[in-house]
């Protein structure tokens, strides 16, 4: 598959939005000051982000985890009310009421992270049902760790969506850490892509560090699914770079393997490749990180400016 | 009026006039398509709608309810069944974290319209996995809606209330009503949701009842009326959200409440009913307010212990009885 030029640029651009989006928000929340509730931060996983949601048109949905920024970035959501979500604003994308952990924007096609691990994958299958009902050619990818394989929503969700051949992506990134327990101790096999034989559905694993290799996967795994053939599942092997939240010591991890996964960080890594391949120069490079940062300043200010929801916003919406 | 229709026909009519109303309705589950439902509550749909509308799944009661839900909010009105309701546990994560709580969380971005059936079988000796009665626990759950009919009319409408909804809803049916007949109004009708119904207008002591106790509670009734005591009696049919002005209305007239459920006395419906009433209507109550419902204990597959279990009729009687000196 020959990735076009415009392609490699998206690319690009939707991983630095990310963790430029990631990095300023690391900082806002670290203050102390702005930002309530808990923080998941998924860089050094922004390529499993890009390189599938590259892969999707808007009216495709995704469900996606605790640590979901990215993903939601990378499909394509306004950092503006996200951000206004993040600081718990009324105008942020769920009006202030769901934070980091739990936001959707329905318009782009984020129907949901999720705070409790494994659950999206249930609702994915629902959603990919409807569109399968309404004849769409949409589908569905639902972003996972490695930690919700050990779920029965994992087992039930893939039997099901296979059972009734919905165009379900299950998308595994792997991080090494299901929140603080590595993986060697709760997963008995190497690669989660041999589980998928076990529902008669296509498994594949790759490095998720490498863009391009994650756009190219993800995208027979698109077309697959709107081909009708039932679900398919990615794994990416990739590194969460920050703890489980913000604030995780870390004290779990052993002495250099952080500074081994930062040598193969996606977003750096991919900026040597374009640069070396010319696709873009140094400006170029330059243009799109400050592009990104505008975004994200432009977010930041729109949040603050946003004034937090009145009381009565507890009780309204309840019941639509 | 129409002929007589079976508790189970009417869940089934309200089902099928739905389908055919609406293309975004379908219904899932285990055995709900070709068998037609464990006890063949969807029969014939499957050969009236297709396989693409009547969707037989594996054993995954978690995903069945949850993928209702992303499909509900992806535009689909799911009619899911859940068998007996202690399989329900099995989905509380998705009707309470999700479901429940979508529309709200996401800033009113999505509706959830699903129905999820469950089937109480207390009096079966079915035992203690497959005859609790739990409405208590999702009553508690704000952006459920809890409905438990007591007839074949308010069964049928009561469903296509539920169907219509925007919002999740339990619909609770008792089996051991199934066999119940009633004749039925002609053409398209609905039991609107939250709102209790009078069932018989009395002076002496208000009864409300929940779900299949409306069988036992008109039993009591006669049997009350032959001592001349006149009750008046509720069937709260919507279980969440309350309709507590129908209640506080009557027991001003009455001074006199109890109320009759088969699910445990603790932390059970009663128990808020009496709080609400006690609070709001306090001046009005010339007795403590009483409840009869199953004790504190596990229900039992043994027939005499299930019994003792149960609120039933008499029990009923005895209790307005004292309440009455």
């Amino acid at each position: 598959m020959k990735i076009s030029k415009d392609i490699k640029i998206d690319l690009f651009t939707r991983m630095v939005k990310v963790r430029t989006f990631e990095d300023d928000t690391n900082k806002i929340f670290m203050a102390g000051k702005e930002m309530p509730g808990f923080l998941h931060l998924s860089q050094g996983e922004d390529a499993m982000a890009a390189g599938t949601c590259a892969n999707l048109e808007i009216n495709d949905a995704i469900y996606t985890t605790h640590r979901g920024h990215g993903c939601i970035i990378a499909k394509g959501a306004d950092l503006k009310p996200m951000m206004a979500e993040l600081f718990g604003r009324i105008d942020g994308c769920c009006k202030g009421r769901a934070g980091s952990m739990h936001f959707a924007d329905v318009k782009t096609g984020c129907m949901g992270s999720n705070g409790v691990v494994g659950e999206g994958m249930r609702l994915a299958v629902g959603t990919a049902f409807a569109q399968k009902y309404n004849k769409t050619n949409n589908v569905t990818a639902v972003f996972f760790g490695e930690g919700a394989s050990g779920t029965g929503s994992f087992h039930e969700s893939f039997n099901m969506a296979a059972t009734l051949k919905l165009p379900v992506i299950f998308v595994c990134s792997i991080n090494l850490y299901a929140q603080m327990t590595h993986k060697s101790v709760h997963i008995a096999i190497e690669d989660m892509a041999e589980r998928a034989a076990g529902y008669g559905a296509p498994g594949v694993t790759f490095d998720g560090n490498d863009v391009e290799v994650v756009y190219e996967e993800v995208a027979k795994a698109v077309k697959h699914c709107r081909a009708g053939k039932g679900p398919y599942l990615v794994e990416g092997k990739t590194y969460r770079h920050y703890g489980h939240y913000i604030g995780d010591p870390c004290n779990y991890r052993p002495a250099g393997e952080l500074e081994e996964w930062m040598k193969k960080d996606p977003v750096v890594l991919y900026e040597k490749k374009l640069l070396k391949e010319g696709v873009l120069d140094a400006k170029g490079v330059q243009q799109v990180k400050d592009e990104c940062k505008r975004l994200v300043d432009e977010a930041v200010e729109y949040a603050r400016k946003s004034p937090q929801p009145d009381i009565e916003e507890l009780y309204v919406d309840i019941f639509a | 009026m129409g002929k007589p229709v079976m508790f189970q026909w009417a869940i089934n009519h309200a089902i099928a006039e739905e389908m055919r109303r609406d293309p975004t309705v379908f219904i899932i589950g285990e055995d709900v398509g070709k068998p037609g439902g464990p006890f063949g509550v969807t029969r014939g749909l499957l050969d009236e709608f297709g396989p693409e509308r009547a969707v037989d799944t594996p054993i995954s009661e978690g995903t069945i309810v949850g993928m209702c839900a992303g499909a509900a909010a992806a535009g689909l009105r799911p009619v899911a069944e859940i068998m007996f309701m202690n399989f329900i546990t099995l989905c509380v994560e998705e009707l309470y974290n999700q479901a429940s709580k979508m529309h709200w969380m996401f800033g009113a971005q999505v509706k959830l319209p699903m129905v999820v059936r469950a089937m109480t079988a207390g009096g079966y000796g079915a035992g203690p996995h497959h005859s609790s009665s739990l409405e208590g626990w999702f009553a508690s759950m704000p952006g459920l809606k809890v409905v438990m009919p007591s007839t074949p009319v308010n069964a049928k409408g009561l469903m296509k209330a539920a169907i219509r909804d925007d919002n999740p809803v339990l619909y609770i049916e008792p089996l051991s009503s199934y066999k119940l007949k009633a004749e039925m109004p002609e053409g398209d009708f609905i039991t609107p949701i939250g709102k209790c119904e009078i069932v018989k207008e009395g002076s002496d002591i208000t009864i409300v009842t929940v779900g299949r106790m409306l069988q036992e509670s008109l039993k009591a009734v006669d049997q009350l009326a032959k001592d001349g005591v006149k009750p008046e009696l509720i069937d709260l049919l919507t279980v969440s959200p309350l309709d507590m002005d129908t209640i506080y209305t009557s027991v001003k007239k009455t001074h006199r409440l109890v109320i009759i459920h088969e699910a445990k006395e603790t932390m059970g419906i009663g128990a808020e009913i009496a709080a609400l009433v006690q609070e709001k209507a306090f001046d009005w109550l010339d007795a403590p307010v009483a409840r009869v419902a199953a004790p504190f204990t596990h229900i039992a597959f043994q027939p005499k212990l299930e019994q003792h279990y149960m609120p039933d009729a008499g029990k009923l009687v005895a209790k307005v009885k004292t309440m009455l000196g």
